[in-house]
């Protein structure tokens, strides 16, 4: 099996390393050809707008979002959670429309409002370390999702089928087990 | 279990394989963020016209800065002379992103950094060797960049800085544990980072270019040279396509690995900054001396 990293911009190394630990090959992915080879994807935090133009700029965009909806298990953290986004209610840039919440871009403010909280997610034992870096939220999601953690009232992990997204940041952390949920994911 | 300093560390983890270009208005911020650069330095004038100018060069108009955080959703930086605390409180409060500790701006203590550890927002600091880096990193820096020469579009001085770093980092690495305690000596670096930089092989925070870069093959340059990212200044306002090149550079930065689509991507750009070499600069002029 391998896991392809998204990596146009961002923190796509930290993911490859976490992999690495669970014994798990990964490639980074920087154009279209890359995507044939892997069988899941993770869409790293950095700057949505960012990974966003450079999915464009190298004609990435179609056919990730063909291969995702097709069922290609896909895993977005915080920049990623924006990227498949089919709403985003503070800014009119819609990138990949693939699962059904609507998001909040920064939703906690400035790098001021990062912070780091211990909270529940459905599907793992113990509470698990959730780094949020200017994170975005959840603030609606469509019937067909699941909704895999709250903190402070605020959605910050989901699932649509093959679609994972977290505002938060496992890869940043030395926990494995969202990684390990994700891995579940994949066939 | 909050830890500022970390998740300080982690917003410059965020920023990796991307660029952050200098801006000196709203409409520069917008032409910067959708050429996807990864964060916005809001300064006043861009190095190359401080250095045209002279004079004491001092922190932005806040009210200026605001603007640009209100135009743009990606991250805000702002410059802060060496040593001006005042500054850098006012810049936390306004809620700026980061705060850059900046040679390119007129030093206001001749001996003392800031002491990063007494503030929320995170600092990124310029050095041009690992003994510098770690001091920096030591008064509580998150993010570290090469000095380069800003304002020249000169960028042999952010290759020297890289190039010495990395050097240095290699040296540390090979070095018996009991060597160390005096290299931290020799280097006037803290010997708890030296230790780190022994054990890992690596700075303990993202390490940027910055200095001089003015074209993609340059931005390339500085990633092939192990940087994780890479700030422009004035070498993309200062050129005669803005748009055109600041796109180019960041698409530079992604596939810095590969000539084929830097040959495509260094097309047509129009003309770059017209630069100064920094050999035909005298040793005063030089911003990069300034720090300690």
């Amino acid at each position: 099996m391998i896991v392809g990293i998204l990596a146009l911009q961002g923190a796509f190394i930290e993911h490859v390393n976490i992999l690495k630990n669970l014994n798990i090959n990964s490639i980074l992915v920087k154009n279209k050809e890359d995507l044939e080879n892997i069988n899941a994807l993770i869409i790293p935090g950095g700057e949505s707008t960012s990974i966003g133009k450079l999915l464009d700029v190298f004609h990435m965009k179609s056919s990730l979002e063909k291969k995702i909806s097709q069922g290609l298990p896909v895993w977005g953290t915080c920049a990623g959670m924006i990227l498949l986004a089919k709403k985003i209610s503070n800014d009119e840039r819609i990138h990949m429309p693939l699962i059904d919440i609507t998001v909040v871009r920064n939703g906690y403010g400035r790098q001021l409002g990062s912070f780091c909280i211990y909270e529940k997610i459905k599907g793992i034992n113990k509470p698990f370390p959730m780094v949020f870096i200017r994170a975005p939220y959840i603030e609606q999601v469509g019937k067909n999702v699941e909704v895999l953690a709250i903190v402070n009232g605020k959605i910050v992990a989901a699932k649509q089928n093959n679609i994972l997204v977290t505002s938060f940041h496992p890869e940043l952390t030395d926990d494995l087990r969202m990684h390990q949920y994700f891995l579940t994911m994949i066939q | 279990m909050e830890n500022r300093y970390d998740l300080n560390k982690n917003l410059a983890q965020m920023l990796k394989g991307g660029v952050i270009m200098d801006v000196t208005n709203e409409e520069q911020a917008k032409i910067a963020e959708q050429a996807g650069a990864c964060a916005v330095m809001a300064l006043e004038r861009v190095p190359a016209d401080i250095r045209r100018d002279g004079g004491i060069a001092r922190m932005s108009d806040p009210q200026m800065i605001k603007k640009i955080q209100k135009a743009v959703s990606i991250p805000v930086m702002a410059k802060v002379r060496i040593g001006h605390f005042v500054e850098a409180q006012i810049l936390e409060a306004i809620e700026i992103d980061f705060i850059d500790e900046s040679e390119v701006l007129t030093p206001a203590d001749h001996l003392y950094h800031i002491d990063k550890t007494k503030f929320k927002a995170p600092f990124v600091c310029g050095a041009r060797n690992i003994g510098e880096a770690l001091r920096r990193i030591g008064e509580g820096a998150s993010m570290i960049r090469t000095k380069g020469e800003a304002g020249t579009g000169d960028v042999v001085e952010a290759v020297k800085h890289m190039r010495t770093m990395t050097s240095q980092i290699r040296k540390i690495v090979g070095m018996g544990e009991e060597e160390l305690m005096n290299i931290s000596k020799e280097l006037g670096a803290p010997y708890d980072l030296i230790q780190y930089v022994h054990k890992t092989g690596k700075l303990p925070v993202v390490n940027f270019a910055a200095g001089g870069i003015a074209t993609p093959a340059d931005a390339a340059l500085m990633m092939q040279l192990g940087c994780d990212g890479v700030f422009v200044g004035s070498g993309i306002f200062k050129s005669g396509n803005p748009q055109k090149r600041a796109e180019a550079i960041v698409k530079a930065v992604t596939h810095y690995n590969e000539p084929s689509i830097l040959a495509q991507l260094s097309e047509d750009l129009g003309e770059a900054m017209n630069g100064i070499s920094v050999q035909s600069l005298s040793e005063d002029m030089k911003l990069s001396k300034r720090g300690w």
